[in-house]
Formats: structure tokens, C-alpha cells, sequence
């Protein structure tokens, strides 16, 4: 097939929900929150347009359901919101990887807690985001800095969910959900729209939880002869409850092993100037954009400061960060929030000097604060 | 029991929906789910639907358990949310039937929105509650559907609250069929149950049903038979409810038909909509089956 490339303008938030029709979601159902409300809006239109169907549910928890559902019957379904309406579909998104639902959720960040600034911008997500749902279990999560990111990214978010059956949430923020750039759109490929695993086995003899060697069992929705099942409580291949202390350990590390064991594959990072960097600023989302303005000033002045751009944030990239932050006199985090990321940096790289940049005061980190912040490091 | 007495033919067909292998079930001797159990795959066969037209979705609860012992496709999802995930199914693929298992507490008690909701959009799911008055699988504690005044083990001097109507809270959202039964009437159960699958949108048969383990046995109902006999003796149908007062109706069940309308259900509204885009010179796509 061939790409045809359609160049435009357009609002982060506005390529998001683009990225998800190109990557065949054809089901969306959300409760309005700023400031992700206009991909609800576009949803409403868009996929009248496209054959799909646009739900407004009563609230966040049940609009995680509704794409639960909408996956079981085997569709590509997705769903946003921001910081409030992310907790209420914290227990459902538990459901979703108990039962190995792809689904995507996109949380346009902005302050908290609670109400807090609402609709000011924030980055207090991350660790919502990982561990928000209870129990031990792996979650991805995508962070994208641009609008051309918010496009791509989301359309890998739901390449990663088909893949690893699973829920993925794209962790954006307020700024890059509503500034306006270019970006170059790709035609959808046929694979896009098209699961990933789909049962290719005997007729019969469908075990909707009997996983391959990557631990991803393959996925037969409701229809066929064979039945398929989803069970929140613990189960095995059947799908049927099992309560056994073996098969909750097998399920549990499976659940985990299936995205870790993919890590390197699954962790997306940017370098910027970090092959010679004494200071290494490590930072994600709109962030990153400022991280590279204070970096570029920061070797104006003879500063040999370089950047590593988070784009997967869970599973947390251990790798590219023990790497670029090594060979690191000191490092510099700044994001919109009390640390979050740099627990996450100082776990992994326990050498260098780690600096945060913090911000919660609804408003965005200034290049300048980077920088200065940079110039820090050396006295 | 007396299937070899039974005629051949349909009412063994219930047989291909009951998984005889997970029997028997968990739940306590006299609890009144198998009786429902038994009108849904009777209801189920007697439709002449296969197994992979139905998924079942259950939430948590003692009820919520059912999918265990059905072959239909299942989604066992969490406590009180049976009705999105169930909607989320229908929406995507109408051609199946849809039925959301929920005990009270899960329907109309932490699920109480959704059943406002799902009645109101007339989302073509179709909820078959059991309502044992209160919360068996966590230990007998009151529910959004318990009577004042009963005991139960968080209301040990009687409840404070007031018991929701879920029947009637549905027929005045607007659901197409609503109707209310007891595990006493279990024919009419099972009639109740192939009507709501075959009305058009949102139908819910709600079932007054026994949990001697604690409801039953805190009520001074001792045995599962003292419960029966108390639905029996509580139960009046609509018919003959219209014409009593209030305080007569205080202690009985209202058992009936209360709404069947044919008003168009959620996704054919959806529908008409794209229609209407399409007039308005939108380029809509056709709907793919299954999308
Ligand atoms: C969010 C959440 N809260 C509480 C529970 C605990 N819980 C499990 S079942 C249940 C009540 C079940 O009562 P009901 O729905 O009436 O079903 P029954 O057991 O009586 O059939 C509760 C409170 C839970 N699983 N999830
Ligand atoms: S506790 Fe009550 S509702 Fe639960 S199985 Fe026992 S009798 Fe039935």
C-alpha cells in the first residue's frame, strides 16, 4: 500500500484522536474533561464519518468499561480524559490487564490534586499512571513532547496494546494537547486495522488465556464457534477461575513478564548532544522542549550539557538512562511535579548529582530555569 | 430432578448452555440463583440461539458467579460496572444478545448510575438482577434494596435506610421491558426472561430471590423453605397492587409485567443519526460488521 502523506496544522489533541482512527480504533466512549474535551469532540464527528461509534458515558469508570467491552467484542477502542477522570478509571484499567483487553487511555495531565488548577497545565501523572491500579502488574504508558508525537505516538500506543494485549495510556499534558503545529499524517495501513493476535488455531480448541512464547495470549472475539472469555478474577488458560497459589503466581508473572521481558523493544528514548554531556537533563513531554532550548544556551556557554527525552515512561527506560546519565558529572530533571521522574532516575543511576526542576504552579518550565539549573551543577 | 420424565426436544436443548462440568456450584443450599440460572439457559434454548450468540457479563457478587457455569461467551468483569462493559459488547456487535448478570448491590447499589444510564440510552443489554436484599458475598450487609428496618450485619437493630424499587427506577428511565418476578415463579421467570431478550433496548427482569445463609436466617426465615414461602405469601401482581393502599403494600412484593414499549434502542438511534449526517452531506462510511 502505498503512504499517502497529507501535511496539516493541527492541535496536539487533534492528532491524537487522528493517530487513533490511522491505527483503526473505531470505538471511543468518554465523559468530557479539560483539557482533553476536544478529542471527544472529534470522536463525535469524526467517527460518524468513519463507520465507528462515538459514546458520552455517564462518568470515567464507565467509559473505561464501555472500551473493555467494545475490545472483548473486538474492536479497537479507546478513551480520554485527564487527572480526576484517570483515578475513576483506575480499577477498570486494572481489569483491562487482568483480562488482556488492548485499549488505549489518553490522560491530558493538568494539575492537582483533586480539582486543583483545573485545566492548568501539569506532569503529576506518572506514578498515577504506573501504579494507580492495584496489585503488582505492568503497565506502558507514552509520553509524547509535539504534535507530530501526539500522531505517532498514538498510533504506536495502539500497535503496543494489540501487541501485548494490553491496556497502553498515552501520557500527555495540558501544553502538548493544545498547542498547534505541522504535522505530516501517514494514510492507514491495512495492518493497522487489523488485531494482532487473532486466533489462527483449531476450531474448538480456542483457550482464550493460553499464551505463546512472549507470553500474549491469542484473541478470538464473541461470534465464532469458539467462546471467548475474559475474567477479572484470577484464572487460568481456560479462562475459568482458578484459585491455586501456583496458577496465581504463574498469571501474575506472566501479566508482568509479557511487557518487561519486551522492555528493550518497548522503551523509546531521544538523545540530544549526550555523547560528550557532563550534563545530562532528562526529562519528558512538553518539558523536553525546554530541557533542549536550556541545553543548546547551556553549550553557548561552554557547558557540555545533553538531552535524554523520555518517550516511554513505563516500563521505565533503565537502560538508555543508566547509559546517558553514567557518563554524567550531574543530571538535571525537570518536570511538572515534586520529583516523580527523578526517583525513578536517582533508582537507576545512583552515580552523579541529580538537580530537580520542579513546577506546580500551573504553569510551564521555562528553558531559562533549566539553564540555570544547569549552570548550578557546576559550582 | 425429573428431565428424564421431560418431553424431548426444546427442553433439553438448555443442556448445550449449561456447563454440567463446573457443577456444582458454590452457592449455598436453598440460595435461589440456580433457580434463575435454570430460566436463563431454559429462556436461552427455547429462543433457538447457540451459545456464540450470547455473551454474558457479570459483575461481582454471589450471582455475579453465574458465568461459571454457563457455555456462552463471558466477560466476568468488577463489582458494579457489569452494565458498561456489557454496553461497550452491544454497541460493537448488536447481533448478539447481550445479558448483564447482576445481584442489587451490583446493579442498583454501587452500579446504581450505570442503571440509570443504560435504561435511559436504552442500550439494547438486557439486565437480569437478582435481588436477595442484600450483600451475600461479602457477608450478609445491607443493600441499596434492603427493606428498613431489617437486620443484617451492618444493620444489627434494622436498617436506617429505605429499599430501592429497581424495577420501577428502570421503567421510569426508560427502559422498553421491565418486569419483576420471584424465585418462587419461576415459569414466569423464565417468560419474563425470553420477553426482554426479544423486546427491542434496554430490558431488566429483576428477581426476588433467597439467601438463607444470611439474609434469610437474620429475618427469622431459618430454612431456604420459610424463604420461599415468604415470597410466595409477599408476592401480589401488579394487577392486583393497583387497587391497595399504600400501607397494604408495605410487606409485598409487586410482581409483573411493568413496562414492554418498542420505542427504538440506542444503536438504531445511532443510526439514524449517521443517516442524518449522511443527508447533511457528511461522506459516513458503512458500518462493518464487527467493525
Ligand atoms: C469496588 C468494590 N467494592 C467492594 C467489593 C466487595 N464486594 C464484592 S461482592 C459485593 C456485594 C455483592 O452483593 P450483590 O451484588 O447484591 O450480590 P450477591 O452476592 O448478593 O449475589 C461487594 C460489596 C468489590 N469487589 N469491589
Ligand atoms: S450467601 Fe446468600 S446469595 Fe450467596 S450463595 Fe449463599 S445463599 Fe446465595
Amino acid at each position: 500500500m502505498t503512504q499517502v502523506r497529507d501535511t496539516r496544522y493541527m492541535q496536539g489533541n487533534e492528532a491524537i484522536a487522528e493517530g487513533a482512527f490511522a491505527a483503526g480504533a473505531r470505538f471511543f466512549a468518554g465523559y468530557p474533561i479539560t483539557p482533553s474535551s476536544e478529542i471527544a469532540e472529534i470522536c463525535s464527528r469524526r467517527l460518524l464519518e468513519l463507520g465507528g461509534v462515538y459514546m458520552q458515558m455517564e462518568d470515567e469508570i464507565a467509559s473505561m468499561g464501555a472500551i473493555i467491552g467494545a475490545s472483548f467484542a473486538g474492536v479497537k477502542a479507546f478513551t480520554a480524559t485527564s487527572g480526576p477522570g484517570f483515578s475513576l478509571m483506575q480499577e477498570n484499567i486494572g481489569l483491562a490487564i487482568m483480562t488482556e483487553m488492548p485499549c488505549v487511555i489518553v490522560n491530558i495531565q493538568r494539575s492537582g490534586p483533586s480539582t486543583g488548577l483545573a485545566t492548568k497545565p501539569a506532569q503529576a501523572d506518572v506514578m498515577q499512571a504506573r501504579w494507580g491500579t492495584h496489585g503488582d502488574h505492568a503497565i506502558i504508558a507514552l509520553c509524547p513532547t509535539s504534535v507530530q508525537d501526539c500522531y505517532d505516538l498514538t498510533i504506536t500506543a495502539f500497535d503496543y496494546a494489540e501487541r501485548f494485549r494490553s491496556p497502553v495510556v498515552l501520557l500527555a499534558d495540558e501544553i502538548v494537547g493544545h498547542m498547534r503545529e505541522r504535522v505530516v499524517l501517514g494514510a492507514p495501513t491495512a495492518q493497522a486495522a487489523t488485531r494482532r493476535k487473532p486466533y489462527d488455531g483449531e476450531p474448538g480448541k480456542y483457550m482464550p488465556y493460553l499464551a505463546g512464547d512472549d507470553g500474549v495470549p491469542s484473541f478470538a472475539p464473541p461470534g465464532l464457534a469458539d467462546l471467548g472469555r475474559a475474567n477479572s478474577s484470577m484464572h487460568d488458560e481456560t479462562g475459568f477461575a482458578n484459585n491455586t497459589p501456583d496458577n496465581a503466581t504463574r498469571v501474575i508473572r506472566r501479566l508482568y513478564d509479557k511487557v518487561y521481558r519486551a522492555a528493550g523493544e518497548i522503551c523509546l528514548t531521544r538523545e540530544y548532544m549526550t555523547g560528550d554531556c557532563d550534563v545530562a537533563v532528562v526529562s519528558f513531554g512538553a518539558t523536553a522542549r525546554a530541557a533542549r532550548a536550556a541545553a543548546m544556551a547551556a553549550r553557548e556557554e561552554g557547558i557540555k550539557a545533553g538531552c535524554l527525552t523520555i518517550v516511554t515512561m513505563w516500563p521505565f527506560p533503565d537502560v538508555a538512562v543508566t547509559r546517558v546519565c553514567g557518563r554524567a558529572k550531574a543530571i538535571v530533571v525537570p518536570e511538572m511535579n515534586l520529583g516523580q521522574v527523578a526517583g525513578e532516575v536517582r533508582r537507576v543511576s545512583c552515580g552523579p548529582r541529580i538537580v530537580g526542576v520542579n513546577k506546580v504552579n500551573g504553569e510551564g518550565i521555562r528553558p531559562v530555569e533549566i539553564l540555570e539549573a544547569i549552570r548550578g551543577t557546576l559550582s | 430432578m425429573t428431565e428424564s420424565k421431560a418431553p424431548r426436544g426444546a427442553n433439553r436443548a438448555y443442556k448445550r448452555f449449561l456447563l454440567q462440568r463446573a457443577l456444582p456450584h458454590f452457592w449455598c443450599p436453598g440460595c435461589g440463583n440456580g433457580v434463575v440460572l435454570g430460566a436463563i439457559v431454559r429462556a436461552l434454548a427455547s429462543l433457538g440461539l447457540s451459545p456464540s450468540q450470547v455473551v454474558v457479563v457479570t459483575g461481582i457478587g454471589c450471582w455475579g458467579k453465574a458465568d461459571d457455569y454457563l457455555n456462552v461467551n463471558a466477560l466476568h468483569g468488577t463489582h458494579g460496572r457489569a452494565l458498561p462493559l456489557a454496553t461497550g459488547v452491544k454497541v460493537n456487535r448488536p447481533d448478539l444478545t447481550v445479558l448483564a448478570l447482576m445481584g442489587d448491590g451490583d446493579c442498583a447499589t454501587i452500579g446504581g448510575n450505570h442503571l440509570l444510564h443504560s435504561a435511559r440510552r436504552n442500550i439494547g443489554v438486557k439486565a437480569i438482577v437478582v435481588n436477595n436484599l442484600n450483600y451475600g458475598m461479602t457477608g450478609g450487609q445491607y443493600s441499596s434494596t434492603t427493606p428498613g428496618d431489617k437486620i443484617t450485619s451492618t444493620s444489627p437493630f434494622g436498617d436506617p435506610e429505605r429499599g430501592l424499587d429497581i424495577a420501577g427506577v428502570a421503567a421510569v428511565a426508560g427502559a422498553n421491558y421491565v418486569a419483576r418476578s420471584t424465585v418462587y415463579h419461576a415459569a414466569q421467570t423464565e417468560t419474563y426472561i425470553k420477553e426482554a431478550i426479544t423486546a427491542p433496548g434496554f430490558g431488566l427482569v429483576e428477581v426476588l430471590s433467597t439467601c438463607p445463609t444470611y439474609f434469610g436466617r437474620l429475618n427469622s426465615m431459618r430454612t431456604a423453605v420459610e424463604s420461599m414461602n415468604w415470597l410466595k405469601s409477599a408476592a401480589v401482581t401488579a394487577k392486583a397492587a393497583g387497587g391497595m393502599s399504600p400501607d397494604d403494600l408495605r410487606e409485598r412484593i409487586v410482581i409483573g409485567r411493568f413496562c414492554s414499549r418498542t420505542d427504538p434502542d440506542f444503536n438504531q438511534r445511532y443510526e439514524e443519526i449517521r443517516q442524518r449526517a449522511r443527508d447533511r452531506g457528511f461522506r459516513t462510511r458503512e458500518v462493518v460488521s464487527g467493525r
